[in-house]
């Protein structure tokens, strides 16, 4: 498979297998008029497989969502043909309005123009807690 | 980073172990000299606004304000607020802001408290919101612990009936955490038994002893405080769990026969069944002097938020 290269933007490597189509999303990728190459499975000597997205622009992209997601990517950020910085990422320390508290019980869920926030108070175990009820955030419930 | 100082109460955590100790030495002094705080609220206005239905808490606060010399104002049920409207409780806090010098608040939705003091100009006192938090129960209890036994830390503590949804027994387990060699029995059916992050997160994390059981006469001979807990009618979805469970424990004389003779034993109440009548007359039996307390500790907690002396 041939994809071509980009000249300006981002290239998101090391995405666990399966996580690139959620950072796209996550991202709104697909609401914005840009070039963007999502390739999964890709074989990497690191691990057996991974993902890794293209991103034909340097558009303002949200780190702390990719962070979220995936804290191991790395992101290359392509300027004139040519890789200009890689940047590492760490697990955000609060989330705003990525994710939705699924707690019925949760003031957000009937206040309205409440930011939904989720604070990270176990970094070892990648727990977050909606700032509200404390409730932990189940997986992969994302506000695309 | 230390706080400057303490602007409102919505989780007990937000309160040190020193500002405890300093609230209960307030609220000590307030039993002995009543006539001295009679007036220290005077022109100052509490305002109770309790969405979910309350006696107990509501009054309490009230009577609090009232004996400091102040006045109260406020609704005792959502259906008498702007809510039925659709108002938002930010828009309704903002509201009360101007009516009133500080605000005790009862709300069926889990963080409500946090939301409204970030809209609010005056004090938040968070009387209690869904299954989350009652902090100003908490500290009733351990005015109580501290007046029974004389002391916080040194203490096997069995809490039993709804560990699960029971926002005062995860408030009491989090504020006893941070005393010394604190152990608990947590006695409770399966199905009601202390969340595992309040496990993991509180107990283990701070080397806590625990043990659980679902039998409430296995370990009655060690405790020092028994605290019992009514199933909450409320926090269940499916009215067949509730039915089921509701009378698991009943607390009676015949069970007290092993328990030491300076055992405490209290509960935040309503009781509904889950302790006979029979142990009212019991010495050991505390929890109406519990619920008297109830207005001495809020007293302090008021006079604290309002900054009088």
């Amino acid at each position: 498979m041939n994809i071509d290269t980009i000249k300006n933007g981002y290239v998101i490597d090391h995405i666990t297998a399966g996580n690139a189509i959620k950072i796209y999303r996550l991202l709104n990728l697909e609401k914005l008029d840009l070039v963007v190459a999502l390739i999964t499975n890709v074989k990497s000597n690191k691990t057996k497989t991974k993902d890794l997205l293209k991103i034909g622009k340097l558009i303002d992209i949200d780190l702390d969502k990719i962070a979220f997601i995936d804290p191991d990517v790395t992101i290359n950020i392509v300027k004139n043909n040519k890789i200009i910085e890689k940047k590492k990422l760490e697990l955000p320390e609060r989330l705003i309005n990525v994710c939705k508290c699924n707690n019925p019980r949760c003031i957000t869920s009937t206040e309205r123009n409440l930011d939904q926030i989720f604070n990270l108070t176990d970094k070892e175990n990648k727990v977050y807690r909606c700032n509200y009820c404390e409730m932990m955030l189940e997986k992969d419930k994302f506000l695309y | 980073m230390k706080r400057e100082k303490l602007k409102n109460l919505i989780d007990i955590k937000d309160l040190s172990v020193k500002e405890i100790d300093d609230l209960i030495k307030v609220a000590n002094d307030i039993i002995t000299h009543k006539d001295k705080y009679s007036k220290k609220c005077e022109g100052k206005i509490l305002a109770t606004l309790f969405f979910e239905p309350s006696t107990r808490t509501r009054l309490s606060f009230e009577s609090a304000m009232l004996r400091l010399g102040g006045r109260v104002l406020g609704f005792s049920d959502a259906n008498c607020s702007s809510t039925t409207k659709g108002e938002t409780l930010g828009d309704t806090i903002e509201t009360v802001s101007g009516y009133a010098d500080i605000i005790a608040m009862r709300h069926p939705k889990e963080g409500a408290p946090a939301v409204a003091s970030k809209r609010a100009s005056i004090p938040i006192i968070n009387a209690g919101d869904g299954g989350h938090n009652h902090p100003t129960q908490t500290l009733t209890d351990l005015l109580t612990i501290s007046r029974e036994k004389g002391r916080l830390d040194n203490l096997t503590i069995g809490l039993c009936g709804d560990l699960k949804f029971g926002r005062t027994i995860h408030s009491i387990i989090g504020a006893m955490s941070r005393y010394k060699n604190i152990k608990f029995i947590l006695i409770s059916p399966e199905e009601l038994k202390l969340p595992d992050y309040t496990i993991t997160e509180v107990l283990e994390k701070n080397n806590i002893e625990y043990i659980e059981t679902n039998d409430l006469e296995k370990y009655m001979s060690e405790l020092d405080i028994l605290y019992m807990t009514r199933v909450q009618k409320e926090r269940f979805f499916n009215e067949a769990d509730y039915l089921r469970l509701k009378d698991y424990y009943i607390l009676n004389k015949k069970k007290l026969e092993k328990a030491k003779k300076d055992l405490c034993i209290m509960h935040p109440l309503p009781r509904v069944s889950e302790i006979s009548t029979d142990v009212d007359d019991d010495p050991r039996a505390k929890y109406f002097e519990q619920a008297h307390n109830g207005v001495y500790i809020r007293m302090a907690l008021i006079l604290k938020l309002l900054e009088v002396k």
